[in-house]
């Protein structure tokens, strides 16, 4: 079955609805989202708990709450979204997807948008040891099973990682009736937000162990016993430091990984530091028309942010399938200066029609009272202070375009430097 | 009363199964845990040597060889991922290129085909992804990669269909020669008469043999880790590749793509308490890298997404143990069945029936064999078959698994087989489902719905695995707090 479209949006969750809308309003005219499970809204269907949509609405809603108001809008606004249909490829601007009543689409757009989500970081890609025991299981999965299946996963638990899913669980879990006994962190600070860690942790006495991982789990059949180590600077266990929880579950909070498998075979390239597609201020990858957005592009703490960045990737998706490309014109490379892992975007086009191009970034480590600063070849453009800084917590500042007109050379470096106190 | 028993279904047991059910005989298998393959069958190298190392004159070395040509025609038959891909042992020096050499005068004394030793040059232009260091390799054409479990559940199923009585969950404990000469087997599900009892117990066939008063087998226990990597590097070499054995013999840590496209590294050896110690053990497991590294350097260990280990099913003797046993008559051995047991499987079963023609049964062939097997790949199929298949049944067009592409419809088939899956890990078995680089994150609480739905059973009757290896532990709401400790 051949399709047409103006803009294909590749996932239904925050990121892919906030796109299609914003698509509609910059005025493309047939949109679709394509989305794998039976609803859109993606993984907020299953974060049933408060504190979405802070930023973006103002006011403190739960995940389905973010996600139907998205929903919502999608349809007022005429969006067509095409659910439990999974795209199998991306070659060029056709997408290739399939489901159980249309069988194979081929869908041909004007722009694409990937939208696709990240996945979690499992046992296997940080080879926990021990015994391949029942009861271990990623953060989502097992909130998935509470949130959305109506069941319990376990009684006592471990949680390895401060992710935010796991600091989630950790209280869904405690509220549900079992008992968590740990938090365990590999790094010397916490991964999740600070908000979370009060009020997920602290809030129900649960203690976290920084510096720590697990070195065994024991369990022929169930999970039996967890053993944890104190690490070392180099994040090795120190021997003689273990402490055992009798326990029947672990829960993993370990990382999220964009999930770029359909990007990469579509020969879009990636940035190592992000796992996700290299893109420009306006969303777009290093291949005309394709745009990414969300947690695909990288990985976000707050959907808020999700939203803004996919209502700038949707504009642009529906001005480059009216005609109106963006390409040409010189652009900023953006380089990772001291104390910065990553930036999004990683590249800026000087004559960008955006007045103030906003640029997320992470640090590598937990700071106090610093500046960031982005300089060019030769000079400081523009710097920002920040009190606080944390890798759990993604950062956001914005450059304005005339700066960047001014800017010598071709690359931006954005980087932490100590704040001088006077 | 059954003509014979099989104790054990790995791929030992389910390939002399499938053996025996061409014939007019009564048979059944008695498996200790819910599903065939979930021993040793599971966690090896799924490798299909090519027997050039191999003791000169020992079973295995005719076995291996033997073994290899039946496979090619029986996994087409019976729709086992095959894959032929040559095998390289690199040497990097002297003593290793006289370990070359005595590998290579045993390949062709064990009449291996094409077994050539090339110099560095056709090594690499043969496999560029070769460490260029190395000096000249022993190159053996004749070996491939195979998905192990699915041919065990291949060979299972296809001698069900056959007739074979297959008793899972039924872990024997006694074995009892009555006065009648016929044997008593006690099991966790029943007690079961036959005439004769086939020991393929794997890395428990020493117990197995115990039973029956044989006291002259130990198992050794070496256990063995590998990674899985990702499909990303599936591609990074395109055969299987060993180091020079060691001063102590040990075949040595490998690197091979396996049929589903990932990349394995493995194993090492360490001494563990028995078979079921499948652990993995951090410091060792790492070690497994720079082995890795050394054969194929650009091996990326950041993709990794899996590890397992496996037990060898060795004994204290350096070969198969094959045949009746002297001091039980009617009491078969296929014990010890370690590397290359993979390889020789459906060798080893014919040698089995043709022990058991020589103790005295003569059964005639069956009339109707069923001898062919097919399964929906899905992502196998191009877009017009992919299409088409949907026609057919539009369950081809949900895809549950989307790491590895695999359908609902594929899930629900694999169900409704002559063995039935009851774990989540069986249908990641039989379909793929939950092998990729999510590891069954998001698919994993699919299969769940599916199985218990298809099964028509409580979700909490689902296990990850074997027995015991339960997922959920109570609706919502309900966890009692004294069970808690809260």
């Amino acid at each position: 079955m051949r399709l047409e479209y103006d803009v294909v949006v590749v996932g239904g969750g925050p990121a892919g609805l906030a796109a299609a809308c914003s698509a509609k309003e910059a005025g493309a005219g047939r949109v679709l989202v394509l989305e794998r499970d039976k609803e859109a809204g993606g993984i907020l269907n299953q974060c049933i708990h408060n504190g979405f949509g802070l930023h973006y609405f103002k006011e403190e809603l739960t995940g389905p709450e973010y996600a139907h108001r998205f929903i919502k809008q999608a349809a007022q606004l005429g969006v067509e979204l095409l659910l439990d249909s999974m795209v199998l490829a991306i070659e060029d601007k056709v997408v290739y997807a399939v489901n159980i009543t249309q069988g194979i689409m081929e869908i041909h757009g004007g722009a694409i948008v990937l939208a696709m989500g990240c996945r979690e970081r499992t046992r296997g890609a940080i080879a926990i040891p021990g015994d391949r025991s029942a009861g271990i299981l990623t953060a989502g999965m097992a909130q998935r099973y509470i949130n959305m299946e109506g069941w319990m996963v376990g009684k006592r638990v471990v949680v390895l990682g401060s992710g935010d899913i796991g600091l989630i669980m950790a209280r869904r879990m405690t509220l549900e009736g079992a008992k968590v006994l740990a938090c365990v962190e590999l790094c010397p600070y916490s991964n999740g937000l600070a908000r979370n860690i009060v009020q997920c942790l602290d809030d129900y006495n649960i203690p976290l162990y920084l510096s720590h991982t697990i070195t065994n789990i024991v369990g022929k059949e169930r999970v039996e016993q967890v053993v944890i180590s104190k690490v070392d600077e180099n994040r090795k266990p120190v021997p003689g430091s273990e402490m055992a929880f009798d326990c029947d579950t672990v829960l993993l909070s370990v990382g999220l990984i964009p999930e770029n498998e359909l990007t990469r075979a579509a020969g879009i390239p990636l940035d190592a530091r992000t796992n996700g597609a290299v893109v420009y201020e306006n969303m777009e990858t290093e291949v005309d028309g394709i745009f990414g957005c969300g947690n695909v592009v990288h990985v976000h703490d707050l959907v808020d942010f999700v939203t803004l960045e996919s209502r700038r990737a949707g504009a642009a998706a529906a001005r480059y399938a009216m005609g109106a490309a963006e390409g040409g014109g010189q652009a900023l490379t953006l380089r990772n200066g001291s104390g910065v892992t990553y930036t999004v975007p990683q590249k800026i086009r000087v004559d960008t029609d955006q007045k103030a191009v906003t640029v997320f970034f992470r640090v590598n480590d937990t700071y106090r009272n610093m500046t960031v600063v982005v300089r060019d070849s030769d000079r400081n453009l523009c710097s920002f202070k920040r009190e606080r800084l944390a890798p759990g917590e993604m950062e956001k500042i914005t450059i304005p375009q005339k700066l960047l007109q001014q800017a010598a050379g071709d690359c931006l470096t954005v980087e932490l430097i100590q704040e001088v106190r006077v | 009363m059954y003509d014979v028993l099989i104790v054990g279904c790995g791929i030992i047991g389910a390939a002399t199964a499938y053996e025996l059910s061409r014939y007019n005989l009564s048979v059944a298998v008695c498996e200790r845990f819910n599903d065939v393959a979930n021993g040793v069958t599971k966690a090896n190298s799924a490798i299909l040597h090519a027997g050039f190392d191999c003791p000169v004159g020992s079973l295995e070395a005719r076995l291996n060889v033997e073994g290899v040509r039946m496979a090619k025609e029986l996994c087409e038959k019976l729709d086992v991922e095959r894959r032929d891909l040559p095998t390289f042992v690199i040497a990097f020096d002297e003593r290793e290129m006289g370990e070359l050499r005595m590998l290579y005068d045993r390949g062709i004394a064990n009449s291996v085909p094409g077994v050539r030793i090339v110099d560095r040059e056709e090594a690499l232009a043969l496999e560029p992804g070769l460490n260029p260091e190395l000096i000249a390799a022993l190159y053996a054409p004749s070996s491939a990669i195979v998905n192990p479990w699915e041919y065990a559940i291949a060979l299972a199923e296809t001698a069900v269909r056959n007739g074979v009585t297959l008793h899972l969950n039924s872990r024997v404990t006694a074995i009892e020669k009555q006065e009648d000469g016929h044997f008593a087997v006690s099991t966790t599900t029943g007690e079961y008469t036959a005439r004769y009892v086939i020991n393929a117990g794997g890395a428990f066939s020493a117990d197995v043999y115990k039973m029956v008063g044989g006291n002259d087998l130990e198992q050794t226990n070496f256990c063995g880790q590998y990674y899985v990597l990702d499909k990303s590097q599936g591609g990074i070499v395109n055969s299987v590749v060993f180091p020079c054995p060691d001063e102590h013999g040990f075949k040595g840590v490998l690197v091979a793509p396996t049929v589903h496209g990932n990349l394995i590294v493995g194993p090492d050896s360490f001494v563990v308490e028995n078979g079921d110690c499948v652990a993995t053990v951090s410091p060792m497991l790492e070690q497994l890298q720079a082995h890795g590294h050394r054969s194929v350097p650009g091996i990326n260990f950041r993709e990794v997404i899996h590890e397992y280990a496996g037990v060898r099913p060795n004994t204290q003797v350096p070969d198969f143990i094959i045949g009746e046993s002297p001091i039980c008559p009617g009491f078969i051995n296929l014990a010890g069945i370690k590397s290359p047991g993979l390889s020789a499987a459906p060798a080893i079963a014919k040698e089995c029936m043709q022990i058991l023609r020589q103790c005295g049964l003569e059964p005639a062939e069956k009339d109707t064999f069923i001898d062919t097997r097919r399964r929906m790949k899905f992502r196998e199929l191009n877009l017009r078959q992919k299409e088409e298949a949907i026609a057919q049944n539009p369950l081809y067009g949900r895809v549950v698994c989307r790491c590895e592409t695999v359908t609902e419809g594929e899930i629900v088939e694999a169900i409704h087989r002559p063995i039935i899956p009851r774990s989540i890990d069986a249908i990641k078995r039989r379909t793929g489902a939950g092998m990729g680089r999510c590891q069954g994150g998001f698919c994993g609480p699919r299969v769940h719905e599916i199985l218990a739905r298809e099964l028509g059973v409580s979700p909490r009757d689902i296990p990850m695995d074997e027995d015991g290896t339960y997922i959920l532990t109570s609706p919502i709401k309900e966890v009692p707090a004294d069970e808690a400790g809260v």
